[in-house]
């Protein structure tokens, strides 16, 4: 019986060790049936910083960016095998340290992952990083052999030549490899020679890892005496500690220690069940005489006065209120989104280790550059002095990647305030995470339209008035306006003469953030319900309403009219269902979809949606359809039933019982149809979903007559 | 001390009778393929079997369990060859993977029960497991395969 937990765990230890890179992987690996480098070469090449090639042939990619779901490992494992000519199956992928040097991600400059940008900022870099790899390979095997290197080719996994028959798998390469020049400027392959890159039936990476449940999250990390922290939080934004008697909490068996930090009172334990007693059996008073005290309907409350008051101007064409005036016929309506949490199934967590002179943090880590420096502050570090492994993460849709890289920071306290003396996992609950802000804001919409005689648009008024997901940022723009109000909306395709978008940034005491596919999550909506409203106001189909508003972009015209025509749009449905479409581009990524929808006891439901991309280049088919599933489904349960409510500055929603997740009999069928291109390839992690709610809520107002103006539908 | 049965071994547990069986199974046995989500049997992700049925391990004391046999992720196969397991990885279904471990846990007792199960049957039996990446798509093909190669082998 000991052996199996001890062959369990020996192999978590080394899968960790493996995740996390450098001298055990070699360790690992040097032991392996090899033989090809011989005794005094390396078991490795590192052949930059990206590649490294085992002396058993397998090929290790160092991947900059997280892999939370989205298939970033996958992707970037593609660019570099393509190039290099790897056996996909000898494939695998580590997380890279910290290192912005390196590691930046080319469209941030600094190390992180977020905005769909993996494969988009590193399209050129991780294959030039597989070509260089090749080419010494290639040199390599010319200098064994003795003949010229134009005589040599690859093969999946090896060198060949031709002319005298021989072969040499990578890894009997390594280590002459290891010991020749970095080539520069290494041709990349013309795509017309690409096996990989758009190919049906190059797996995911980590499918077979995750379908054995041995993909190590930070939630499995054990490390020799490790302590596991839960932490009382304040019931309200802005409450601190007033005072705390823990003495039945250290009474609870497998209590530890019980600490005050500034984010709470942390209540630390051999396990987690003993340190969540722990934490229950705590006294806590808290000072909430600084708390937020609003409820959501403050909130919106708020967002309507200011919605009558003119904002920063975001976008001005021509004369939007004297064509108003002017019109033939006018609309306005409003429209309104709630708060909502990310809930990644893994509740956050993280694992710090304070060592002599540093620190090791085990996370799912997104913004290494940030986090990195957030955790060394508050441990009184260099920077450098923490040492950053990242794990896979359950999940994140834009969570992790807080400028203050909030749990982080929580868990390096803890382990600071018992003094460094054992490695801390702090784990929230699911209470504490769905909890603890960082919300998608809510937003007010208020739009105006006018039409002309003939049922054309003349006049576009938007005001869009929400808190700003900017300004605590990374990214603030230092000019005060939030470009996630209006992203999707100032820059709307459509062509009408007078356009007028501004914006208000109210900061109602509640902290926001990136939530997947940020501010075009509700601009989509806005504007894509508005254009069908405008469509049927002047009696028009909405597809050919928003064709006729398209001829200056031929490119978004081409995934709408894929869309609708894969959809079968305007041909006869089931009695009780109806269509509805939008089309949206975010991460420059455009994306059309077509929902259909009945209602079932009196509630909507989403049969069929039929989806249209142009990501460019298609890098992986299978992950660019899963990533349209998965927005799909995540801004389809946001459009059902997603809500975050405050009442008195609290959050009444807590767990999956009242915040409400779309579950597997809501899940529509899903077609995914890619538009054709050779342009370099724009990211599908976010894209997929802010379509998904104006397509239904379209729908629904076709199926019933009553429009659709606020989410969530169902609640 | 507690004694389980776990993936077809006795395993001693020294721990609170009120522990959930999940935090036995990961905290102590230091088997975490099993993974926490919600702590209120709503998500599903800590699904293993007890006595051959599907359970919230975050849910059901170590004294519930008694001499009953649990199986978790780590007890389907050996290898990951379980059809269902090799149903997962054909049809791609993990994406961030985190609540698959409670998915395959749930199918798996699905066709132990019903082996050629409907649509209808699917979507009664999960859903009870929340995934935020919202594979249920190819979660569903993935049944109906590991349908397939479960009569095939």
């Amino acid at each position: 019986m000991t052996a199996t937990m001890r062959g369990v765990s020996r192999r978590d230890f080394i899968k960790i060790g493996a995740a996390v890179g450098g001298g055990l992987l070699v360790t690992v690996y040097g032991c392996g049936p090899s033989g090809g480098a011989g005794g005094d070469g390396p078991a490795t090449y590192e052949a930059n910083a990206f590649v490294r090639i085992g002396a058993d042939g397998k090929v290790t990619v160092l991947s900059k960016h997280l892999e939370m779901g989205q298939g970033s490992y996958t992707g970037l494992a593609t660019l570099v095998a393509e190039e290099l000519d790897a056996d996909w199956s000898t494939v695998e992928v580590i997380g890279a340290p910290a290192d912005v040097e390196k590691y930046k991600n080319l469209a941030f400059g600094m190390q992180g992952t977020g905005g769909s940008s993996a494969i988009a900022n590193s399209f050129e870099q991780y294959r030039q990083a597989g070509a260089a790899a090749r080419a010494v390979l290639l040199a390599a095997a010319a200098k064994e052999w003795g003949v010229p290197v134009a005589e040599l080719d690859t093969e999946p996994g090896a060198v060949v030549h031709a002319g005298s028959n021989r072969r040499a798998g990578y890894g009997t390469l390594v280590g002459v490899a290891a010991t020749m020049p970095a080539p520069a400027d290494v041709p990349l392959k013309s795509p017309a020679d690409f096996r990989l890159i758009g190919k049906a039936g190059v797996g995911r990476v980590d499918a077979r890892a995750k379908s054995m449940g041995t993909a190590t999250f930070t939630q499995d990390v054990q490390l020799p005496g490790l302590l596991t922290a839960v932490v009382a939080h304040p019931p309200r934004f802005g409450a601190t500690v007033k005072s705390v008697d823990d003495a039945k909490a250290r009474q609870v068996a497998g209590v530890v220690d019980v600490v005050r930090i500034p984010t709470g009172v942390a209540v630390l334990g051999e396990n987690f069940w003993a340190a969540r007693q722990g934490r229950d059996a705590l006294v806590v008073e808290w000072d909430e005489s600084g708390a937020n005290g609003r409820s959501t309907a403050d909130v919106f409350t708020e967002f309507r006065e200011l919605a009558g008051k003119p904002g920063l101007e975001v976008r001005k064409d021509g004369d939007a209120e004297a064509a108003l005036a002017g019109a033939a016929k006018s609309v306005e309506v409003t429209y309104e989104v709630p708060f909502l949490a990310h809930a990644s199934m893994e509740p956050l967590n993280c694992v710090v280790n304070i060592t002599p002179g540093g620190a090791e943090v085990y996370n799912g880590e997104q913004m290494h550059t940030l986090d990195q420096q957030a955790v060394a502050q508050a441990l009184g570090l260099e920077p450098a002095k923490v040492v950053l492994h990242t794990l896979y993460a359950g999940g994140s849709f834009g969570r992790r990647a807080a400028k203050t890289a909030d749990y982080m920071v929580e868990a390096a306290n803890i382990a600071k305030a018992i003094g460094g003396r054992a490695p801390v996992k702090l784990v929230w609950t699911r209470e504490d995470d769905t909890r603890a802000g960082y919300f998608r804001p809510a937003f007010h919409h208020r739009m105006r339209g006018g039409l002309d005689g003939q049922g054309k648009m003349v006049a576009w008024w938007h005001r869009a008035v929400g808190p700003s997901v900017y300004a605590n940022s990374a990214f603030a723009t230092g000019d005060g306006k939030d470009p996630a109000g209006t992203e999707g909306a100032a820059d709307h395709p459509y062509k009408v003469p007078n356009v007028y978008v501004d914006q208000h940034s109210p900061d109602v005491g509640v902290s926001v953030q990136w939530w997947r596919s940020v501010g075009h999550s509700h601009t989509a909506f806005a504007v894509e319900v508005f254009v069908d409203e405008m469509a049927r106001a002047a009696g028009r189909d909405p597809v050919e309403f928003r064709r006729s508003m398209l001829a200056d972009d031929p490119a978004r015209l081409a995934v709408l009219d894929l869309a609708a025509e894969k959809a079968g749009w305007g041909t006869p449905l089931p009695r009780g269902r109806a269509r509805g479409i939008a089309v949206h581009k975010s991460f420059n990524t455009t994306v059309a979809e077509v929902a259909e929808v009945s209602l079932v006891d009196g509630k909507p439901k989403v049969h069929r949606v039929v989806c249209a991309v142009d990501c460019g280049t298609v890098v992986n088919p299978d992950v660019v359809a899963m990533q349209m599933e998965s927005g799909i489904a995540f801004g389809l349960g946001a459009a059902l039933y997603g809500a975050i409510n405050l009442e008195g500055g609290r959050v009444v929603e807590a767990n999956f019982d009242r915040y409400r997740m779309l579950r597997l009999p809501d899940m529509p069928v899903v077609e995914v149809h890619t538009v054709p291109s050779t342009a370099a390839p724009t990211g599908v992690g976010e894209p997929g979903l802010p379509p998904i709610a104006p397509a239904v809520a379209n729908a629904l107002a076709a199926l019933t007559g009553k429009p659709v103006r606020r989410l969530p539908l169902v609640g | 001390m507690v004694t389980i049965n776990v993936n077809g071994t006795p395993r001693e547990v020294n721990a609170d009778p009120a522990m959930p069986l999940l935090w036995a199974i990961r905290d102590i046995l230091g088997m975490t393929g099993t993974k926490f989500g919600c702590g209120i049997a709503q998500c599903g992700a800590c699904t293993v079997h007890l006595d051959g049925t599907p359970i919230r391990s975050c849910s059901v004391p170590l004294s519930a369990v008694g001499d009953k046999p649990v199986v978790t992720i780590e007890g389907l196969s050996p290898d990951g060859n379980h059809p269902v397991q090799r149903a997962w990885v054909e049809q791609q279904v993990p994406q961030c993977g985190y609540c698959q471990s409670g998915q395959i846990m749930s199918a798996v007792a699905l066709l132990e029960k019903t082996p050629n199960p409907t649509d209808a049957e699917i979507d009664a039996a999960m859903s009870g497991n929340i995934c935020r990446c919202g594979t249920y798509q190819r979660i569903r093909a993935a049944i109906h395969r590991a349908a397939e190669l479960g009569r095939s082998a």
